[in-house]
């Protein structure tokens, strides 16, 4: 692009030094000579606060990940040595295969529910904006506080009320097991999460065209075929971005457990994020929790990617 | 058309699905407004007698307006600051996309929404710490430039869709670029503006993990972290947990009573441009 494109308004703006024209220039524009641009002053500021707060942390992490550094005091170089005992860690495989089972199932769970919620909401039926939402309200609820509600309902009620029922089996708190308290932090999440995912295939369902199911209706489909050949294949980019926003949110998992669990029973629920937190502060592991980060980061950044390649690729069918 | 007949059918479901929404809720009302005998005899029940001592002991314990203070000054600052100077900087890339060092500080703010917390985690405190802001300022100015990251990708898309001429008619009235902006630009920005605003609230006033890590003095303390803080004193009184439970929950509850139908566009907005 040449410059004479890049005329606004009689000012010349190369990438960030403008350049006074022989035009008529009134107001601020006339103090620009030779000086910077004014997009540049809009930018500088949140540019050097977005560095400072944002990618430096990030470079020292990684910086730091190369060190033997515990968040205080000396340090030395210890090359890959933090990566190679991340890789022989008990605690980061546990958390790793935690946070991935967490994730996935509550991933499909969450899309199964919304979307026939979603399906629900969009049929012709009564109190449809307050029934809506109801459905969307756990979105706007701190997942901290409610996960303090269910901890009580898991803890007290159920077992409250599977002794008066006789049910031994759920008499003792979920939540003290180290085979399913899991379960009790995916039905959290899902009870969560699930609002956001409605609204998100509501939205899609919306722009489903009204005389496509009519038509099919005429040839006698049924509702299970119309669903799966017209609906779905039609809010299939919905379908996408549910999947892709859900997985990412249940990978970074933290409020909910800290609220259920603590991490327990052992370290039988720990998420990545909860490992960071609780040996990088307080267990003295900066360094080593660092370079679990890095992995973190990099395992996210290739899902993300696969992901986007997905999405794509579905785009191009549409 | 005049198709008035209901599917009763799904209706009845949904309704029925409700109960899984808000049960919940009723637990923590009902039991907010309890002694602890009415709750051993029944969790379910309704109060006997509507007892508002969960609530002033809660006040009382948990400094409850103190926290709330906190929580709304996080909130409100966050969000003003965040819809005037993210709009700006999004302005500012939008209009110059055409050029290299633009499209490259575009990505450049973009990514950041792949990084993960965490690998800030360690590093941001040291960091905040050594400069004096483990405090709401602190808070709050880490909320404005995170934000940036979703709020850029947001408002460029918004802007690049709104005609130029309007601008260039502007300049040569002799307008500067700031007062376009602020008097042209910014008032058509409303709906993104809303749009970034719901969000950003919604996430000041619930986010749990970065007030835990960078607010130090306990009178800092938001809603959440307070729920946190005094868990380990609530496990032995459970009205007493429910009553601060709703107090912390019931001013969002009441905004999204009033402003429900801003708040899911705003939320559905925000998600589908991503």
């Amino acid at each position: 692009m040449t410059e004479s494109a890049d005329i606004e308004g009689g000012v010349w703006f190369s990438p960030f030094y403008a350049h006074r024209s022989k035009g008529t220039l009134k107001g601020e524009d006339r103090v620009l000579k030779k000086k910077p641009s004014v997009y540049f002053y809009m930018i500088i500021p949140a540019l050097v606060l977005f560095f400072s707060f944002h990618t430096l942390p990030v470079l020292q992490g990684i910086f730091y990940s190369f060190t033997n550094f515990k968040g205080y005091g000396n340090w030395d170089f210890i090359g890959f040595q933090n990566y190679i005992n991340i890789f022989q860690d008990d605690r980061a495989y546990n958390a790793y295969f935690f946070t991935f089972k967490f994730a996935i199932v509550s991933t499909v769970l969450v899309n199964v529910i919304s979307l026939i919620i979603a399906l629900g909401l969009n049929a012709k039926i009564k109190f449809k904006k307050t029934l809506r939402g109801i459905y969307f309200m756990p979105n706007i609820l701190s997942i901290l506080i409610v996960g303090f509600i269910f901890n009580y309902i898991f803890a007290v009620f159920i077992p409250d009320i599977a002794e008066n029922i006789g049910l031994t089996a759920l008499t003792t708190s979920i939540l003290g097991s180290r085979d399913y308290a899991w379960v009790a932090i995916v039905i959290v999440a899902v009870w969560q999460a699930a609002a956001f995912n409605t609204i998100l295939y509501l939205a899609g369902l919306a722009t489903v065209p009204h005389d496509l199911y009519e038509a099919s209706s005429l040839d006698g489909a049924s509702t299970w075929q119309n669903f799966w050949h017209v609906t779905f294949p039609l809010i299939a980019p919905f379908f996408t971005i549910n999947m892709v926003l859900a997985m990412k949110n249940f990978l970074m998992v933290f409020d909910h457990i800290v609220a259920l669990t603590g991490g327990g029973p052992g370290r039988s629920t720990q998420s990545i994020s909860l490992l960071i937190y609780e040996d990088g502060f307080a267990g003295g592991q900066f360094a080593l929790q660092s370079a679990n980060a890095v992995i973190y980061f990099v395992i996210i950044v290739t899902i993300s990617i696969f992901q986007i390649r997905i999405l794509q690729k579905r785009e191009v069918q549409l | 058309m005049k198709e008035k007949r209901y599917n009763w059918p799904v209706t009845t479901l949904l309704i029925i699905g409700t109960i899984l929404i808000l049960f919940p809720i009723y637990i923590t009302v009902v039991n907010a407004f309890k002694t602890p005998a009415e709750t051993a005899q029944s969790i379910l029940s309704l109060p006997g007698t509507f007892t508002f001592a969960n609530f002033l002991q809660a006040i009382e314990m948990t400094n409850f307006f103190n926290a709330f203070g906190n929580s709304l000054y996080v909130t409100v600052f966050t969000v003003i600051f965040t819809v005037l100077s993210n709009s700006l900087v999004a302005y500012a890339i939008a209009r110059n996309m055409h050029k290299k060092t633009y499209r490259v500080l575009f990505y450049y703010f973009v990514s950041a929404m792949f990084v993960p917390f965490p690998i800030i985690m360690l590093p941001i405190v040291n960091q905040m710490s050594s400069i004096g802001l483990m405090n709401l300022n602190g808070l709050v100015l880490l909320y404005i430039v995170y934000g940036l990251a979703f709020n850029v990708f947001l408002y460029t898309g918004f802007i690049k869709a709104i005609p130029k001429e309007l601008e260039e008619a502007a300049i040569v009235d002799g307008c500067s670029r700031w007062g376009v902006f602020w008097r042209i630009i910014f008032p058509l920005l409303s709906p993104i503006n809303a749009t970034v605003g719901i969000l950003t609230a919604l996430w000041a006033w619930n986010d749990f993990l970065l007030p835990l890590v960078i607010l130090s003095d306990k009178s800092d303390h938001t809603l959440p972290l307070v729920q946190y803080v005094f868990q380990g004193q609530f496990a032995t009184n459970y009205n007493l947990a429910f009553a601060s439970y709703l107090m912390a929950l019931l001013p969002m509850i009441i905004l999204y009573l009033f402003l429900q139908r801003w708040i899911i566009s705003g939320v559905t907005q925000g998600a589908i441009k991503s």
